[in-house]
């Protein structure tokens, strides 16, 4: 071999000296859970479902949503969003309005009319669910999905539960309900209505091989208040109740509200949208201490709403009604003071909470019942075998979105118990916290506010009081996503290894080439969303 | 809504994005990149000098098609990359001595004009000592007589590969093995040091500019618009060094960040001896959250710390953000650390 003079070695490439042996730490790609994954009761990937709305993949997105929970378009609008409260984006600027993508996604699904389809053989297996509110039709969703053969039955004229008795109309449009209702109704669910279920057990009789409860809390709770003969009185749930049959109750033109939950507002809202035109709230303890949500009281004192705190009703005449103003002892319980009021009320409307009608369960022995509420346990199965309760009837926060989350694992639990398993818990990863982040990546911004409709002018009428996103904004939404423990494909990794050591993949997904990485950490570092840990070498 | 459409969930700060059409891409989030620097340089962990040289070469090979030949100064660079007999070049790359890379560029260039092969671009590069020290003479040589070649100097503060001895870029109070951190004024001393950005403008060339690894968009724009000039350019990227600097490998990139973001390192362009822009501060941070991580100034803190050299380190930040203007409405400012 001839080579020129006073050279003896052939040239060659640095790519044969393998640097990754001077490693003791090596990149590893990870999955964390996002806060906004770990808040939803409903347990929604939301991270997920952000991504592929990012890309405008809206049925993508819509379909990896949906594994969770049937009703986006519902859930859009009623949830009170725990997702948004728990997003490390607040440390930023403001969190991504979670909810208002899932609205727009339910929305686009009923405009494209895309459907749920059941890809596996029927089981056989026959379920009852009775009651067909959130946690009863979110079971029925998971149950058929799975194959078996679902029944609800429903005591009402139609089905929804509280989303239709409970929430009005001008928070969930009843085309919005009845569309997410229809296509569950569409995959082979029976909802049989007028049709009050008298006892879960006479079921397993007739051929069930489970029941799932999900019968809700619908008595409104009452009090004991001196009252005048000829003194109005009705409580909030009935009052919701019969407008949303079409028979408002009459109600006058000064009502007052008794309570301070998101039913007391609901309530005082709905009276102002059948004519009166003063509607008091009374709520024996501070605005701190009110359990309704901060959004729902700024939307009802933008209607006009007044609210009387550190009050309570100690008498209630026709026309009029006795407030005595209380005081918060040191521990924060409210005391009387011994000042009284009076105020003109046509009507009073009780709202202090609701009950669960137990009577469905009357005489099964191993059912328990503790502070009015069902027993069940982790697996939502009462001590009836077989016998599953969840949403509003059983221990926990009693919300919607809580009730569909109650649904999904009682519909998973179910098909384990009839299989004859034991349902396992998915492994839930190391949090997505916000230090692991590298923010310098994400610019600011500021979040897109829904445009609502005047204060004054949406409290006349039972138009939807918040508008939606279209598919611009509901894109720019989205991308704000700070895609908290997950890659997002940013190529950061890519660029910013000194060694070349990152390999870009096909799929937008990256691998780390063990022979050249030195282990020096700068990808896992720059990584945005720290979905790269460190992990010592073993030698 | 109008709004117009932007990636918030990365800004344009990363360095791609799965969401970006192929013409916004940067040079280095593409899997054809040239990798100018491939694997298996000799670098330690976390060089910043290989990263910068890989971020400009690579953008100046896509700004000229692959028509590139590189002339290197002595330095780490040229030592890391080629032990005999082995490169780790994809380019036209020479070496010759420590302080001629300007001549031999200048050389190469008027050869490359004799063979009539205009499409043929000559970049210098060396490290910050084969820069402002050694190679000074021939590189102000070159900007004076507007050679056609861009001078690319990846500045670490001081002589990294012969065991870290101060150069005339090396900060004030820095611990070098030639200005130990002892006696009345410890580290290097608080001179003018050797701002080469400022000296190449005196000379009137076409372009120079100053950029850093932390910022890889900024970066390549500047390489791309300097391969549109012809005649001498300058630019001066800060390369952190985790050997000379006593800094974790991972953080040279936030390092780099928290230099430019502090204003002790302005990253500006000029053109014909003007300043044209300066990239904007975008979250202000103080010069000790910059120097802390950093065992070249340990001395400067702790129960025998001195604050009063923290002081003035602060205040030559200051005089930055006010010359070049690095601060702007969108900058959010650090209270307490703006007095001069």
């Amino acid at each position: 071999m001839s080579k020129p003079f006073a050279i003896t070695l052939n040239i060659g490439s640095s790519l044969a000296n393998h640097t990754g042996s001077w490693r003791n730490e090596r990149p590893v790609y990870v999955n964390r859970m996002p806060p906004c994954n770990n808040a939803c009761p409903a347990g929604e990937d939301v991270q997920g479902w952000l991504y592929e709305g990012e890309a405008g993949n809206y049925e993508h997105a819509w379909r990896n949503l949906t594994k969770d929970n049937p009703l986006p378009a519902i859930m859009g609008r009623i949830c009170y969003h725990p997702c948004q409260t728990a997003c490390n984006r607040t440390e930023l600027d403001e969190a991504v309005g979670i909810n208002s993508v899932e609205r727009f996604l339910g929305d686009e699904a009923i405009k494209q009319g895309w459907q749920f389809s059941v890809t596996v053989a029927p089981t056989g297996k026959k379920i009852l669910i009775i009651g067909s509110g959130p946690s009863g039709l979110s079971a029925a969703y998971q149950l058929a999905l799975k194959g078996h053969s679902v029944t609800i039955r429903e005591s009402s004229s139609a089905p929804g539960g509280m989303m239709r008795y409970g929430i009005p109309a001008y928070r969930l449009p009843r085309e919005v309900l009845d569309a997410e209702i229809s296509r569950i109704v569409n995959m082979g669910v029976r909802i049989e209505c007028n049709t009050k279920v008298e006892n879960a057990d006479a079921a397993f009789a007739e051929g069930f091989d489970a029941v799932f409860l999900a019968i809700g809390a619908h008595l409104g709770k009452r009090a004991f208040i001196p009252a005048g003969d000829t003194a109005r009185i009705l409580d909030a749930v009935s009052v919701l109740h019969m407008t949303a049959d079409g028979e408002p109750p009459l109600l006058g033109r000064r009502v007052v509200v008794y309570g301070g939950g998101n039913t007391a507002l609901d309530a005082a809202r709905t009276a102002r949208r059948l004519g009166a035109y003063e509607a008091i709230v009374v709520y024996r303890r501070t605005q701190e201490k009110m359990p309704a949500h901060e959004i729902e009281l700024k939307e009802a004192l933008d209607e006009g709403i007044v609210m009387r705190w550190l009050s309570t009703i100690s008498r209630v005449d026709e026309g009029s009604v006795t407030i005595e103003k209380m005081e918060l002892d040191e521990k924060g319980n409210p005391q009387p003071t011994g000042q009284f009021e009076n105020l003109d009320a046509d009507s009073v409307v009780l709202a202090l909470g609701q009950e669960v009608d137990l009577s469905v369960i009357n005489g099964i022995s191993q059912v328990t019942v503790d502070d009015g509420v069902i027993e069940v346990d982790e697996f939502l199965m009462t001590g009836r075998r077989g016998l599953f309760a969840g949403g509003d009837a059983v221990p926990g926060e009693r919300t919607a979105t809580n009730a569909i989350g109650h649904g999904k694992h009682a519909a998973r639990a179910i098909d384990s118990w009839l299989q004859g398993e034991t349902f396992v818990h998915a492994h839930r990863p190391e949090p997505a916290s916000y230090d692991r982040l590298n923010t310098w990546y994400y610019s600011d911004a500021p979040k897109t506010v829904r445009s609502k409709l005047d204060g004054a002018r949406r409290a006349s009428n039972f138009s939807e009081v918040v508008q939606g996103l279209d598919a611009e904004t509901a894109v720019f939404e989205a991308r704000r996503c700070l895609s908290c423990g997950n890659c997002f494909s940013c190529d950061n990794c890519f660029g910013v290894c000194p060694d070349n050591a990152v390999i870009k993949l096909e799929n937008g997904k990256y691998e780390i080439n063990l022979d050249y990485c030195k282990g020096c950490g700068i990808c896992a570092n720059e990584c945005p969303c720290g979905a790269i840990d460190m992990e010592p070498e073993r030698s | 809504m109008t709004t117009p459409l932007k990636f918030y969930q990365v800004g344009s700060f990363a360095v791609g994005n799965r969401l970006l059409a192929q013409g916004q891409l940067s040079e280095q989030s593409r899997p054809t990149r040239t990798n100018s620097l491939t694997s298996g340089h000799r670098a330690c962990q976390g060089c910043g000098e290989a990263l910068g040289a890989r971020y400009a070469l690579d953008a100046a090979m896509a700004a000229t098609d692959g028509k590139i030949v590189a002339v290197n100064a002595t330095g780490c660079l040229e030592v890391f990359s080629t032990p005999y007999p082995e490169t780790s070049w994809r380019l036209p790359w020479l070496h010759s001595l420590f302080g001629n890379a300007a001549a031999v560029a200048t050389g190469v260039a008027a050869a490359l004009r004799a063979q009539g092969k205009s499409d043929i671009r000559v970049i210098a590069q060396g490290g910050d000592g084969g820069t402002v020290d050694i190679g000074f003479g021939p590189l102000s040589g070159m900007f004076e007589r507007n050679d056609d070649v861009l001078y690319i100097c990846y500045d670490n503060e001081a002589y990294m590969n012969t065991g870290v001895q101060r150069s005339g870029a090396t900060p004030p109070a820095a611990r070098t093995n030639t200005t130990h951190a002892v006696g009345e004024n410890p580290g290097a001393s608080f001179s003018q040091g050797k701002n080469l950005p400022v000296i190449a403008m005196a000379h009137g060339i076409p372009y120079v500019a100053t950029a850093s690894v932390a910022d890889l968009h900024d970066l390549e724009t500047k390489v791309k618009k300097a391969m549109t000039f012809h005649g001498a350019r300058y630019l001066h990227i800060l390369v952190p060094c985790p050997l000379g600097w006593g800094s974790r490998s991972e953080e040279t990139i936030h390092l780099a960040r928290m230099a430019t973001e502090s204003g002790l390192f302005p990253v500006f362009e000029a053109e014909y001896g003007e300043v044209i822009s300066s990239k904007k501060i975008r979250r202000q941070v103080a010069v000790v959250d910059y120097l802390k991580p950093q065992k070249r100034f340990a001395h400067l803190f702790g129960a025998k710390g001195r604050p009063d050299l923290l002081e003035l380190i602060q205040a030559n930040a200051n005089r930055n953000i006010a010359k070049y203007e690095l601060m702007d409405e969108n900058s959010v400012r650090l209270i307490g650390v703006n007095r001069e």
